[in-house]
């Protein structure tokens, strides 16, 4: 019963995107933490997505979940403020903070929650078909 | 007689089943809207219901046409993929249109309700003709 697997696709793409709201929500939380002793800040992380095939074995393409391949670290540099009264201010009185772009990660995280919401609907729509689907010849 | 009852019925099933399968689809469509290189797939719902039902003609001759085909419930033949044309081209290659495929998926859904009900009306009436004249 081919609707049984849309259960399967959409969950595997709202775990998806439950993971890079996860991603989102700790970048945003570390938005403003400067650099350690080693002077290396936080880097923004994102999450890759990639095509998982789960269809049956008769037709193990028609199927299409979705699932997080890798996550990636942001390697731009991080944003530099010159503060030297800043206790963890380097020689020349600049602080690292983390390369975190906030505007981005709030963008993200509006696609991300949108993404789920749908995916949500997707499974219920599905529910509903078939529960109509049980009662066939009833009534 | 009987095989001209439930003619229909395998017909409307066979309906069903296209449904069934065109939701996942969508549904994967829908998955996979923000995978990168992801392109979106679907099936001509007409063509796969001539070739499950085994009828050259239109879709409405299918129920007088052989709907007994080699090709049974059991083992018919998947419906051939395309690829659809992206509406607005994308930087990492994804050919989702969001729009497109809730469009799609709403009205697959009702589709396969309508199904659903032809299935229930042929059914109730394949039970009235069983009952006899003085019963109800």
């Amino acid at each position: 019963m081919s609707l049984f697997n849309v259960f399967n696709v959409s969950g595997s793409a709202v775990s998806a995107q439950s993971q890079r709201l996860n991603i989102v929500a700790s970048n945003l939380s570390n938005a403003d933490t400067v650099a350690g002793p080693d002077g290396k800040a936080y880097k923004a992380r994102q999450v890759v997505f990639q095509t998982l095939l789960m269809g049956g074995p008769a037709q193990p393409a028609s199927a299409a979940g979705v699932r997080v391949s890798e996550i990636t670290e942001s390697q731009a540099e991080g944003r530099r403020v010159h503060d030297p009264k800043h206790p963890r201010a380097d020689a020349e009185g600049y602080v690292t903070y983390s390369n975190v772009s906030t505007v981005e990660e709030m963008v993200n995280m509006m696609s991300a929650s949108r993404s789920y919401q749908i995916n949500i609907e997707v499974m219920n729509t599905a529910r509903r078909l078939l529960l109509k689907s049980l009662q066939i010849g009833q009534s | 007689m009987i095989p001209k009852l439930t003619d229909a019925l395998n017909f409307h099933s066979q309906a069903l089943m296209l449904r069934a399968e065109r939701q996942r689809l969508i549904a994967s469509n829908i998955a996979n809207a923000d995978t990168p290189g992801y392109q979106a797939r679907d099936f001509d719902f007409a063509q796969a219901l001539r070739q499950a039902t085994g009828s050259a003609a239109g879709v409405g001759q299918g129920i007088a046409a052989d709907v007994m085909s080699p090709a049974g419930a059991g083992g018919r033949t998947a419906p051939t993929l395309r690829y659809a044309a992206p509406s607005q081209t994308n930087l990492d290659n994804n050919s989702v249109d969001m729009n497109r495929e809730r469009g799609a998926f709403a009205e697959n859904a009702i589709r396969y309700e309508s199904t659903l009900r032809f299935i229930n009306g042929n059914v109730r009436t394949m039970l009235d003709a069983m009952k006899s004249h003085n019963q109800g």
